[in-house]
């Protein structure tokens, strides 16, 4: 067992070997510019492209066609929002998304709305979930776009996009759904579920980063986005730039090994992820779990361990790599706006470590870290002001604090 | 952002973790910050007839750093007398833990924590002395 373990895979994953086979010969012996129309050097790029194109379009039962390049999910939610906001002004200027949402979606809707359109962040229940009635009842006949992500990144809660994409139907709204967490390694079918544009990323799935997909419907309806890049109208006009082909190769690959290894891997992943939960709740009292209980992406953990802050809790375990959502951790000294928005006290929300594992995730890993873990929650308690207060009877939510 | 060795020996090897009897005369409490800041310190100090500090406790909620930091006050204030730890400053911690720009806070956060601790010495002192005075 090699020391440090990455436990951090919601952040990124290592490429794998055999996504870095497939695009190692793109560097140098067939580099050619993909855009390149007269000579073999341009083809033999162009049928890589258009192979990983399908790939990844098989990976959510769309077409290779209706898939476009980017350079990853944060430009693919960029052009699918600002994109979609640009074509449809003349239809309406009302968008719909939630408090949850990955930045990458906030902050554009955030621009958007100081640029004459109106948002709606609609709230999540204790869970993190949104529900597809919220979604009608804040729809107006203004209402031009919905977006609500997948799996989410921090807390592991699936959304109900199927019907979510129903009601988006009902109404004739375009519908984007944020599907970074959970593409190519859970099933995915943008017919059944009414989605019309998907965000996808590279690095999250084995692959590189730098790389990220935007599924882009073009048959009933058909949508159209707006570029925010310009300068040669590749993409079907919807993203300028040579491509990446390397990366292009590397992303493709990378979806199609995991819808060839998720019949094995989801159940694998599920039940080490179960198995680190459990080992962490039959020994320490007083933690909880953040999210839904069972609608949630198989590998995630996101767990809150009262009475003790999150950095203080990581650098116990300095050899297990996770990340918190304390604001010990964060620049801006706020704790996560995720968990803030579940209705978690500060307590529990600077108390946060989320653990996420995959592909390469081990079982003797995870029982080394549920001992890890476990020291130092019980070290830092007896360090704790707020565990001795608790152990004395003291109601913690009464207590006047002499905060500076 | 690596932890400095310094902050990583007092989180690993912490000094005078541990509580005094907050009923003692000769102790005084101080509890500063606040959950939702993610951070609270509680600072006890114990003195002598004389006023010199003989022991000094701490349990802290709160990053490495602030761990550091109160770990570090409560060895700088054995063998002072409460006058003399008044003078600590959060810049020394500062510079003896090596903390970053967005730890300082933590350092002023252990200042804090030692004043109110020899505030609360000081009113149990006064308290004893008029308790004493008025029994004339």
């Amino acid at each position: 067992m090699k020391l440090p373990i990455y436990m951090d895979y919601n952040a990124t994953t290592p490429v794998d070997p055999r996504v870095l086979d497939a695009m190692l010969p793109y560097f140098q012996d067939k580099f050619g510019n993909s855009a390149s129309r007269n000579h073999e050097f341009g083809w033999v790029a162009e049928e890589a492209v258009e192979k990983a194109r399908d790939q990844v379009g098989s990976a959510i039962g769309a077409s290779g066609k209706e898939i476009i390049w980017t350079s990853g999910a944060t430009e693919s939610n960029n052009i699918a929002i600002k994109g979609v906001a640009g074509m449809y002004r003349d239809k309406g200027n009302h968008i719909i998304t939630q408090v949850i949402e990955h930045k990458a979606v906030i902050d554009p809707c955030k621009y958007l709305e100081q640029n004459g359109y109106d948002v709606t962040f609609l709230p999540v229940d204790k869970h993190g979930m949104v529900h597809p009635e919220q979604v009608r009842e804040a729809m107006t006949d203004k209402t031009i776009l919905v977006s609500i992500m997948h799996g989410n990144n921090e807390i592991g809660t699936i959304n109900p996009i199927k019907g979510i994409g129903a009601v988006c139907k009902e109404r004739d709204v375009i519908f984007h759904v944020d599907a970074c967490q959970t593409f190519a390694k859970q099933p995915i079918d943008v017919e059944d579920m009414g989605i019309d544009l998907l965000s996808a990323s590279g690095h999250k799935i084995y692959g590189p980063k730098g790389m990220g997909a935007l599924y882009v419907r073009r048959k009933r309806p058909r949508v159209r986005c707006e570029p925010i890049v310009h300068g040669g109208g590749h993409e079907r006009g919807m993203r300028s730039g040579t491509l990446n082909v390397p990366g292009i190769v590397g992303m493709g690959r990378a979806a199609e090994l995991c819808v060839e290894m998720r019949v094995e891997e989801l159940p694998r992943i599920t039940a080490l992820r179960n198995r680190l939960k459990d080992g962490l709740f039959a020994r320490l009292p007083e933690i909880f779990l953040n999210g839904h209980p069972t609608e949630r992406i198989p590998n995630n953990l996101n767990i809150s361990f009262l009475y003790v802050e999150g950095e203080s809790l990581m650098m116990g375990f300095s050899d297990i790599a996770v990340s918190s959502g304390s604001a010990c951790t964060s620049a801006s000294l706020e704790p996560s706006y995720v968990l803030k928005a579940l209705g978690l006290g500060d307590d529990l929300a600077h108390s946060s470590i989320r653990f996420s594992i995959g592909r390469f995730t081990t079982e003797q890993e995870i029982d080394y870290t549920i001992e890890r873990v476990c020291v130092a929650v019980e070290k830092l308690r007896e360090m704790s002001p707020l565990f001795e207060m608790a152990q004395e009877g003291i109601d913690l939510s009464k207590v006047q604090w002499a905060a500076h | 952002m690596a932890y400095s060795s310094k902050v990583v020996d007092h989180y690993e090897h912490p000094r005078n973790v541990g509580s005094l009897d907050k009923s003692d005369t000769r102790v005084g409490t101080g509890i500063v910050g606040a959950p939702e800041c993610g951070d609270v310190m509680k600072l006890q100090i114990k003195c002598d007839d004389k006023g010199r500090i003989v022991d000094a406790k701490f349990k802290t909620f709160g990053c490495g750093s602030a761990i550091a930091s109160s770990s570090l006050a409560t060895e700088w204030v054995k063998g002072k007398t409460v006058d003399e730890a008044l003078q600590i400053k959060n810049t020394e911690i500062v510079k003896e833990l090596s903390l970053p720009p967005v730890k300082i806070h933590c350092s002023v956060l252990a200042e804090d924590a030692i004043r109110a601790a020899i505030n609360d010495y000081k009113q149990k002192q006064n308290a004893a002395t008029e308790v004493a005075s008025s029994a004339h």
